[in-house]
C-alpha cells in the first residue's frame, strides 16, 4: 500500500506537469514555432482520449466477466477509422468549411441552422455525458481508495467516504479543466496547449497498461501461452454469452457509433483537425494504438481472477495485481495512467460540452438580453463566454458526480460507458444523414432525436437508477402503473433480450424510422435545402475542373426567387415557362444541370458571368451564405441594374443629342459643301462674261483697224456683259441677304393690280422684243396685299421676262390669272412655252438653276432670279410655286396674304 | 472637209469673239451651240479640230467628247476642252476622257490660238498654260 498523501502528491505533480506542458506548448503553438504539435502523430494520440478509465481499467473488468466482449469496444472504432475514414473526412471537410464547433452545431447547422436543434442536441450530450464523467470519478476514487488501501498509515480519512472524495476530485477537475480550457477564447476553438498534454497522457497511459500487461505476463504468468493456459481455470469464458451475439453487434454498433458523435471525439477528430490529411495516418495509426491498449486486457483479466481473491474488484486488477506483489512504483504508474485516462476524457468532454452550452445555450439567450453585451470593444463579450464556459464545466462536472452520488456509485465501470455511448449513438442516424441525405429534414431529425432520447432515457438511462431508487427499480420491474408493455426494459413485451440491446435497438430503431418518415413528409426550407448540398457535396462545392452543378440541388422555386431578381418576373416566367424541367405528372421537376446552366448563362447577361456563378452556386451548390443573403445579393444586382438603367437613359438622352449634334454638323457640312458649290457656280457665271470682255477687249487692243461697226459690236458686248457681271453680283447679294433673313422691307399694304401694272411696263421692251403676248386676267379693282411694291414688282418682272426669254412658241404669250382663295391672293403665270422639264422641275427653284438654257437672247439672266423670286415671297408670307397650268407651258404661282384697304385707300405710289 | 475648227460654245458673246480670232489666224470655222448640234456638226462637217465648252445645254461637253471618243471615226479627232470652272477635277476628268487639251476660261486669245494650231499640227497634248 502506498501513502494517500504520495499518491494525491504525485497526481498533483502529474497534473502541474500536464498544465506545464499544456502552457509551453500554447505559447510555441502561438508563435507558430512547432510543426510538430500539429503533427498528424500528436492528433492520432489526442484521438485516443477514446480510451478513458473504462478502457484502462474497465475493460479489465469486462474481461473478467464476459470475456473477449470488451474488443467489441475496440472493434467498432477501428472499423469506423479503417473502413469509413472518407466519412470521417467528409465530416471533417464540412468541419472546416462550415467552421463546425460541436456536433450539436453540425447537426444544427445541416438541418436550416436550427438553434432548437442546438439546444436539444446539447441536452442529450450533456445527459449522455453525465454517467461517463461519473465513471471516470468513481474510477479514480475507486483507484485511489486501491491504492492508499482500505485501512493502514497511508489509507486516507475514515471520515472521508467515496461521495465525498468524488465530489473533491470532481471539484479538483472542475478547477483543473478550467484552468487548461478556459484560459482564453480561441476564434476556431482549438485548443493546442490541451491537445499537446492530451496526447502526452495517451503516451502515458499507454506505458502503462503496456508496463503492468508485461509485468502480470512475463513477471507473473510467466510468458503469453502460461498466462491464457490458466484462463480455464480462472473461469474465464472467452466468448461469454457467446460470440456475436446480439449484444456483440450492439456493442460494435454503438462503440463504432461513439467514435464519431461523442462530444470528446468529435470535439478532437473534427474540430482540432489542423490538417484534413491526419486523418490518413490516424486511419491506421488509431487502430494500432487501441490494439495496443489491448493486447494485455485478457492476460491481466486471467491473471487477476487467478491471483486475486474472488471478492477482488476485476475493474482494479490494473493496480492490485502490481500491489499484491510490492510493485509500488510499478503500481503509481499504472496508477497515473489510469489517472491520465480520467483527466484526459473529462477535460476534453467538458471543453466539448461546455462550448455545446455556451455556443447553444446561454449565448443565445444573452444575445437577446439587452445591456448585457454593451460594451463597444467586444470585451463584454469574451468575458461572458468565458464566464459561460467555466460555469458550463463547473456544472458538467458536479452533474458527473451528482450522477455518480444517485447512483450510489455502484456497477461496473463498463456498464456505466455504454449508457454513454448509447445516448450519444442517438446522434448518429442524423449525422449520417446529414452527410449523405439531401432530403433528411430538420423535422426529421428533430423528430428522430427527440424519440431515441426519450427511449434512450426510459430504456437504459432511467433503470441505471434502480440500484438506487426503489420507485426505479419497482417501474423497472413492473412498469408504470403496472403497465407491462411499457416496462424500460421489455417494451411492447419484448421480453430476453439484453437490456442494452433493448434499449439500442428500440431507440436508434425509432429514431432512424422517424428520421426517415418525417423527412420523406416534410420539406426543407430554403436555408435547409442550402445546407444539405453543402453538407452532402461537401467535396463537390467549389472544387475545380470538374461540371459545375453535377448534380441538381436546388428547388425551382430558389432559382425563380435568384433569378427574378435579376431578370424580372416577366423574362423569368417566361425563361421558366420554356425550359424548367417537368416530370411526367407535367409538375415541375427538380432543375436539371442544363436548365441551372442555361439559367447560368441568362443570368450572366445581366450580371456578368463571374457574379451569375457566384450568385447561382449559393442556391445550387452554395456557400454558407443563407437564401437570405442570396437573395440580399440579388437585390443589390437589381438596384445596381435600375442605376445601370438610369445610366443607360442617361447614355440614350447623350446619344441623342449627340446624334442632334451629328445631324446639324451634317446639316453644316451641307450648307458648307453648297456654299462651296454656290461659290463654284459664281465663279462660273463670273467667268463666262469675264472671258467675253477679256477677248473682245484684246481683240480690240490688237487689231487698230477693226471697221467701226464692228469695233462698235464689240465694245457694246463689253459694256453688256459688264452689266451682266455688276447686277450678277448685286443678284447675289441680295440673295444672301434675303437668305440671312435680314429683313429688307416692311410689308404693308399694296395694291397687286397696280404692282402688275408696273411690271408689264417695266417688261415692255423685252417682251415687244420676243413678240410675248401678255393676256391679263378678268379680276377687276385693286386688290390688297401685305407686301412690299417694289418687291412684288420684281417678282412679276421676273416671272413675265422669264416668259419673254424661253417661250419659243411660233405665237408666244403669258396668261396672268388672279384668284381670292382663303384670305391669300393667288396669281398663275401661265405662258405656252415648252415647259419645265420633268427632271428641272425639282431644282428649278435653286440658284443658277436654268431650267431650260436660253439660246439667243443677249439678256441672259444669272440664274438667280427664281431664288431670289421664292425669298421675297417667303419673306411676305407668300410663296412661289410651279404648278401645272392650263396649256402646256409653265405655270408659276404667286400666293400672296391678302390685306385691309390701307385707310385713305390711296394706291401705292409709283416709283 | 473643207472646215479647219468647230466651235461648241452656248454663250453668243464667246462663240463670237472664238470666231473671231480663229478667223483671224486663217481657218475656216464652223459652230455649234448645244452638244447635240456639235455631235452632228462633227459628222456631217469633218472638223480637223473642236473647241467644245463643257456646259453646254442638250448635252454637256465632257459627254460630247466620251461620244466622240468612243466613234472610231472620231476616235483621234484633236480636242480642246474649254471649262469655266477651270478645276482640277475637270482637268482630270477632261484627260480621262481623251481631250487633247485644255484652256480654262477667261482666256488669252493667243492661248486659244496656239493651242488650235497645236491641235492642227497633230501635236497637241493635254496641257494648257495657265492664265
Amino acid at each position: 500500500m502506498i501513502s494517500g498523501n504520495l499518491i494525491i502528491a504525485t497526481a498533483v505533480a502529474y497534473v502541474v506537469l500536464l498544465f506545464g506542458l499544456a502552457w509551453f506548448s500554447d505559447q510555441r503553438a502561438r508563435k507558430g514555432r512547432d510543426r510538430f504539435l500539429t503533427s498528424p502523430l500528436i492528433y492520432t494520440l489526442a484521438i485516443s482520449v477514446y480510451c478513458t478509465s473504462w478502457t484502462f481499467y474497465g475493460a479489465v473488468g469486462s474481461a473478467a466477466r464476459n470475456g473477449l466482449e470488451f474488443l467489441t469496444i475496440y472493434f467498432g472504432p477501428t472499423l469506423v477509422f479503417v473502413f469509413w475514414w472518407f466519412g470521417l473526412r467528409k465530416l471533417v471537410h464540412i468541419g472546416h468549411a462550415q467552421r463546425i464547433t460541436s456536433v450539436a452545431d453540425l447537426i444544427s447547422s445541416r438541418f436550416g441552422k436550427s438553434s432548437r436543434l442546438a439546444v436539444l442536441v446539447t441536452l442529450i450530450a450533456v445527459i449522455g455525458t453525465t454517467p461517463y464523467i461519473a465513471l471516470q470519478l468513481k474510477a479514480v476514487t475507486s483507484s485511489l481508495r486501491v491504492m492508499s488501501g482500505e485501512t493502514g498509515p497511508g489509507a486516507l480519512p475514515e471520515s472521508l467516504d467515496d461521495v465525498s472524495l468524488a465530489f473533491i476530485i470532481a471539484a479538483a477537475m472542475a478547477l483543473f479543466t478550467v484552468m487548461f480550457g478556459t484560459r482564453n477564447v480561441n476564434a476556431n476553438e482549438q485548443h493546442h496547449g490541451v491537445v499537446a498534454a492530451i496526447a502526452f497522457e495517451a503516451v502515458v497511459k499507454l506505458a502503462a497498461l503496456l508496463a503492468v500487461g508485461l509485468f502480470v505476463v512475463f513477471g507473473l504468468g510467466g510468458g503469453l501461452e502460461s498466462t491464457f493456459a490458466r484462463a480455464n481455470s480462472a473461469g474465464i469464458v472467452l466468448y461469454g454469452e457467446g460470440a456475436f451475439s446480439n449484444r456483440w453487434i450492439a456493442l460494435t454498433i454503438l462503440s463504432a457509433a461513439a467514435i464519431i458523435c461523442l462530444p470528446r471525439q468529435f470535439q478532437i477528430t473534427v474540430v482540432e483537425n489542423a490538417d484534413e490529411s491526419h486523418l490518413h495516418t490516424a486511419s491506421w495509426a488509431f487502430p494500432l494504438y487501441l490494439l495496443l491498449m489491448s493486447l494485455f486486457t485478457m492476460p491481466i483479466a486471467i491473471m487477476g481472477l487467478s491471483l486475486l481473491p474472488a471478492s477482488a474488484d476485476p475493474d482494479m486488477f490494473v493496480l492490485t495485481l502490481p500491489l499484491l506483489h510490492d510493485q509500488s512504483a510499478l503500481a503509481l504508474f499504472a496508477f497515473i495512467g489510469g489517472f491520465s485516462s480520467a483527466t484526459s476524457m473529462i477535460i476534453i468532454a467538458s471543453i466539448a460540452l461546455s462550448i455545446m452550452v455556451s455556443n447553444h445555450i446561454i449565448m443565445p439567450i444573452a444575445l437577446r438580453a439587452p445591456g448585457l453585451l454593451d460594451r463597444g470593444d467586444g470585451s463584454g463579450f469574451t468575458r461572458l463566454l468565458l464566464t459561460s464556459r467555466r460555469v458550463s464545466i463547473a456544472s458538467i462536472l458536479f452533474l458527473g458526480f451528482a450522477y455518480f452520488w444517485l447512483t450510489s456509485g455502484s456497477g461496473a465501470l463498463a456498464p456505466i460507458g455504454l449508457i454513454s455511448f448509447a445516448g450519444v449513438a442517438q446522434f448518429l442516424p442524423a449525422i449520417i444523414a446529414a452527410l449523405y441525405w439531401r432530403d433528411a429534414t430538420r423535422q426529421g431529425a428533430l423528430a428522430g432525436l427527440v424519440a431515441g432520447f426519450i427511449i434512450w432515457a426510459y430504456t437504459l438511462f432511467l433503470p441505471s437508477f434502480a440500484t438506487s431508487s426503489f420507485g426505479v427499480a419497482e417501474l423497472v420491474a413492473f412498469g408504470p402503473w403496472g403497465i407491462e408493455i411499457l416496462r424500460p426494459q421489455a417494451l411492447l413485451g419484448l421480453n430476453g433480450l439484453d437490456p442494452l440491446v433493448h434499449s439500442v435497438f428500440w431507440s436508434l430503431t425509432v429514431n432512424t424510422v422517424l428520421l426517415v418518415g418525417v423527412s420523406i413528409f416534410t420539406e426543407n426550407d430554403p436555408v435547409g435545402r442550402l445546407q444539405a448540398t453543402l453538407f452532402v457535396d461537401a467535396f463537390k462545392h467549389g472544387s475545380a475542373g470538374q461540371p459545375r452543378y453535377a448534380r441538381s440541388s436546388a428547388a425551382l422555386n430558389d432559382l425563380f426567387r435568384v433569378a427574378q431578381r435579376v431578370l424580372g418576373a416577366e423574362r423569368t416566367e417566361q425563361l421558366f415557362e420554356e425550359h424548367a424541367p417537368r416530370s411526367a405528372a407535367n409538375s415541375p421537376a427538380e432543375p436539371t444541370p442544363q436548365f441551372i446552366a442555361m439559367l447560368e448563362k441568362e443570368l450572366a447577361g445581366s450580371i456578368g458571368a463571374a457574379s451569375a456563378h457566384v450568385m447561382l452556386s449559393q442556391v445550387v451548390s452554395g456557400d454558407t451564405e443563407s437564401i437570405e443573403e442570396v437573395i440580399r445579393m440579388a437585390d443589390e444586382t437589381q438596384q445596381i441594374l435600375e442605376y445601370s438603367a438610369k445610366l443607360e437613359h442617361t447614355t440614350e438622352e447623350l446619344q441623342s443629342t449627340a446624334g442632334q449634334l451629328r445631324l446639324a454638323n451634317e446639316q453644316l457640312r451641307q450648307l458648307d459643301q453648297q456654299k462651296d458649290e454656290f461659290l463654284s457656280q459664281v465663279s462660273h457665271e463670273v467667268r463666262t462674261p469675264m472671258t467675253s470682255i477679256r477677248s473682245f477687249s484684246e481683240i480690240l487692243l490688237t487689231h487698230k483697224k477693226l471697221p467701226p461697226e464692228q469695233r462698235q459690236q464689240f465694245l457694246q458686248t463689253i459694256h453688256s456683259e459688264s452689266l451682266r457681271l455688276t447686277s450678277l453680283l448685286n443678284e447675289i447679294l441680295d440673295l444672301s441677304a434675303l437668305e440671312r433673313g435680314e429683313k429688307l422691307w416692311s410689308n404693308e399694304p399694296v395694291d397687286v393690280h397696280q404692282a402688275l401694272k408696273r411690271a408689264v411696263d417695266v417688261c415692255g421692251p423685252i417682251t415687244e422684243q420676243n413678240g410675248l403676248e401678255v393676256r391679263l386676267g378678268d379680276l377687276k379693282g385693286p386688290v390688297w396685299v401685305k407686301a412690299n411694291a417694289d418687291r412684288v414688282c420684281q417678282v412679276f418682272i421676273n416671272l413675265i421676262s422669264n416668259a419673254a426669254k424661253y417661250n419659243d412658241a411660233a405665237d408666244p404669250f403669258i396668261q396672268i390669272d388672279m384668284k381670292l382663295r382663303d384670305g391669300d391672293l393667288v396669281v398663275d403665270f401661265g405662258d405656252n412655252g415648252p415647259g419645265i422639264a420633268a427632271k428641272d422641275r425639282g431644282t428649278i427653284f435653286e440658284k443658277f438653276s436654268r431650267g431650260r438654257h436660253k439660246q439667243q437672247s443677249s439678256q441672259t439672266g444669272s440664274g438667280l432670279g427664281l431664288a431670289i423670286s421664292r425669298e421675297i415671297l417667303a419673306n411676305m408670307n407668300g410663296s412661289l410655286e410651279l404648278v401645272s397650268g392650263r396649256s402646256t407651258g409653265a405655270c408659276f404661282r404667286v400666293v400672296l396674304p391678302l390685306a385691309d384697304a390701307p385707310a385713305n385707300l390711296q394706291p401705292e405710289p409709283a416709283q | 472637209m473643207g472646215l479647219d475648227v468647230l466651235i461648241v460654245e452656248d454663250e453668243p458673246a464667246i462663240l463670237t469673239s472664238l470666231e473671231f480670232i480663229l478667223r483671224r489666224a486663217g481657218w475656216s470655222t464652223g459652230s455649234a451651240t448645244d452638244g447635240e448640234t456639235a455631235l452632228k456638226a462633227v459628222r456631217s462637217d469633218r472638223p480637223r479640230a473642236l473647241v467644245l465648252d463643257v456646259m453646254l445645254p442638250k448635252k454637256g461637253g465632257f459627254e460630247v467628247l466620251k461620244e466622240l471618243r468612243a466613234d472610231s471615226a472620231t476616235q483621234d479627232l484633236p480636242i480642246l476642252i474649254l471649262t469655266a470652272k477651270g478645276q482640277k477635277q475637270d482637268v482630270r476628268t477632261a484627260a480621262e476622257l481623251g481631250a487633247t487639251s485644255f484652256v480654262s476660261k477667261p482666256y488669252a486669245n493667243s492661248e486659244v490660238v496656239d493651242a488650235v494650231r497645236a491641235l492642227l499640227a497633230g501635236d497637241g497634248n493635254i496641257g494648257s498654260v495657265a492664265t
